[in-house]
């Protein structure tokens, strides 16, 4: 790589960092980092094609409860990196480079809760250099040390990246090349299964008795392969709304939960 | 009436939300989202406070604990912004109301905000987006981001206004079952569309070369598709449902099944 690419792709992954913490602008979603991994490497279509691929993958990646997710900063900056490495000989075709670079990124990825760990413990002096700016309503430094702090959180990323900049092409394409044909089909397979893992997640944060059949209800209807994800969104929704509805009307009108009885009674 | 009312305009309320964006930058293990709530209020205090001393107690008592989900904050801050300036104009509400408040509002709006965004908004947005960016459309990452972000904003700005304008009447609003509803809502939701995308997106699919009848050259794939096509991915979603909840961590799941797709294709499975 050369050296504005090199500065561009720290600049992306120091926007995914940041993110990482913020988690509003979603610089770190793979759909967004890996695009623009590829735009300033000028393989802008490979990175749409990763960034996709990765971020089907990765939908329901969230850090809620004690279930810490991999990274989703991390694995778009790992595995852009390593796929413009190993695309820049030209002698790997792009979707291999693809699946071979997720295949390696996402278990790197792991080390983004360690990372994550560190820089929520090194913002607890900089909350206390707030505390301090306070006691004379300093409010330029307050800001300063807001600043720092979300810096701090995309040097955490940016340092990682441009490590694996310097990473030789030659060596990450040799390896690739190298890798016999079941390795790399074999990785394809198992990434077609990873995002079952975020799914996973999902479900058991949501799932309940009174909506599991939704599930049954959304599996078997995206088997019609003319409804779109639009489509199963608009029934989705509309689901949703008849489901309010009816239980409000169900708890409402207490009387009639019970209409067998309610006819005994009456008899 | 001797003296003439402080308010916040509204270009300091949409400086707030703006600043709000920021939230977590500072988020640390002690106190939270603190510095990022007291980053954010900071033109309401000056717009307030003229003296120095009240600026200092504002600060202060907003550099507090504090934690939500960093969308479902505004309403908390919209709220925070009518009693702070109750408090400006002289009305008697102490900080103990006010931190009173955030704790309040904080637990359940949480509790809402992370399905909501997190567990379903995130991943239809983010599904629609990844399937036109897999067939190389630069329009995937776009409408991504535009949709999110116009969304994101419209939210942080308006619910911090609602919180506002309605004052602490609000909290009456959320514990009158609108947020049960809300997480209802997402859960059939969100349920219905994960159902929908391991139908779709979770891949798997047996060797062509395993057979069940030598004769007719079935396949065994051929069978399962006869079933309910997808059968097999529901299956490995199914048992990565009951891992994470035997506490096995979602990232050795994940290194287990790029080990099994390996090793199964070695063998010829896949």
């Amino acid at each position: 790589m050369d050296i504005l690419t090199i500065v561009l792709v720290v600049l992306v992954a120091f926007l995914a960092g940041v993110e990482s913490i913020l988690d509003q602008f979603q610089f770190h979603q793979p759909i967004i980092c890996c695009t623009l991994m590829g735009l300033v490497s000028g393989n802008l279509e490979a990175g749409i094609l990763l960034g996709g691929t990765l971020q089907m993958m990765a939908l329901g990646w969230a850090n809620v409860g004690a279930a810490i997710a991999p990274d989703a900063a991390l694995a778009s900056v790992g595995s852009s990196i390593v796929m413009i490495l190993a695309l820049e000989g030209g002698n790997v075709a792009v979707a291999d480079a693809i699946v071979t670079s997720i295949a390696v990124a996402t278990p790197v990825s792991v080390a983004g809760t360690g990372l994550s760990m560190i820089g929520r413990t090194i913002a607890i002096p900089m909350v206390h250099a707030m505390d301090k700016a306070a006691e004379t309503a300093n409010f330029k430094m307050i800001e300063f040390w807001h600043w720092a702090a979300i810096t701090m959180q995309g040097v955490k990323v940016a340092i990682p990246a441009l490590a694996l900049c310097f990473v030789a092409p030659d060596a990450v394409e040799a390896a690739m090349t190298a890798m016999p044909v079941w390795l790399v089909n074999g990785m394809a397979v198992g990434g077609g299964m990873v995002a079952a893992v975020g799914y996973a997640m999902v479900i058991n944060l949501m799932a309940s008795k009174e909506v599991w059949p939704f599930f049954a209800l959304g599996f078997i209807v995206a088997i019609i392969g003319e409804i779109t994800l639009i489509g199963l969104g608009v029934i989705g929704v509309s689901l949703a709304l008849v489901f309010i509805t009816l239980k409000e009307a169900g708890s409402a009108g207490s009387g009639s939960v019970d209409a067998l009885g309610d006819i005994l009674d009456d008899y | 009436m001797t003296q003439e009312r402080i308010v916040l305009t509204k270009k300091d309320r949409r400086a707030v939300a703006t600043r709000h964006q920021f939230l977590q930058a500072s988020w640390n293990y002690e106190r939270m989202q603190n510095g990022g709530w007291c980053f954010a209020i900071i033109p309401a205090i000056k717009r307030l406070y003229p003296n120095k001393d009240d600026q200092i107690a504002a600060l202060k008592r907003h550099l507090e604990f504090y934690n939500t989900q960093p969308y479902c904050s505004a309403p908390v801050m919209g709220v925070t912004l009518a009693l702070e300036e109750e408090r400006a104009n002289g009305a008697n509400v102490d900080d103990s109301a006010i931190q009173g408040v955030k704790i309040g509002m904080m637990g359940p709006l949480a509790g809402v905000g992370d399905p909501v965004f997190w567990f379903t908004a995130r991943p239809i947005i983010g599904a629609l987006a990844a399937s036109l960016a897999m067939d190389g459309s630069i329009v995937g990452p776009i409408l991504f981001f535009v949709l999110w972000n116009v969304m994101r904003y419209a939210f942080i700005f308006y619910t911090q206004e609602m919180g506002y304008n309605l004052g602490t009447t609000i909290t009456k609003d959320l514990s009158g079952g609108l947020l049960g509803k809300i997480t209802t809502g997402a859960s059939v939701l969100g349920m219905f569309i994960i159902g929908g995308l391991v139908q779709r997106w979770v891949n798997i699919s047996i060797s062509a070369d395993i057979l069940v009848n030598k004769d007719s050259g079935a396949t065994l794939q051929a069978q399962i598709d006869a079933l309910t096509p997808g059968l097999l991915g529901l299956l490995v979603t199914l048992g990565c449902c009951w891992l994470l909840k035997k506490k096995v961590s979602p990232i050795v799941i994940i290194l287990g099944l790029f080990v099994v797709g390996i090793v199964g294709t070695l063998v010829n499975i896949f």
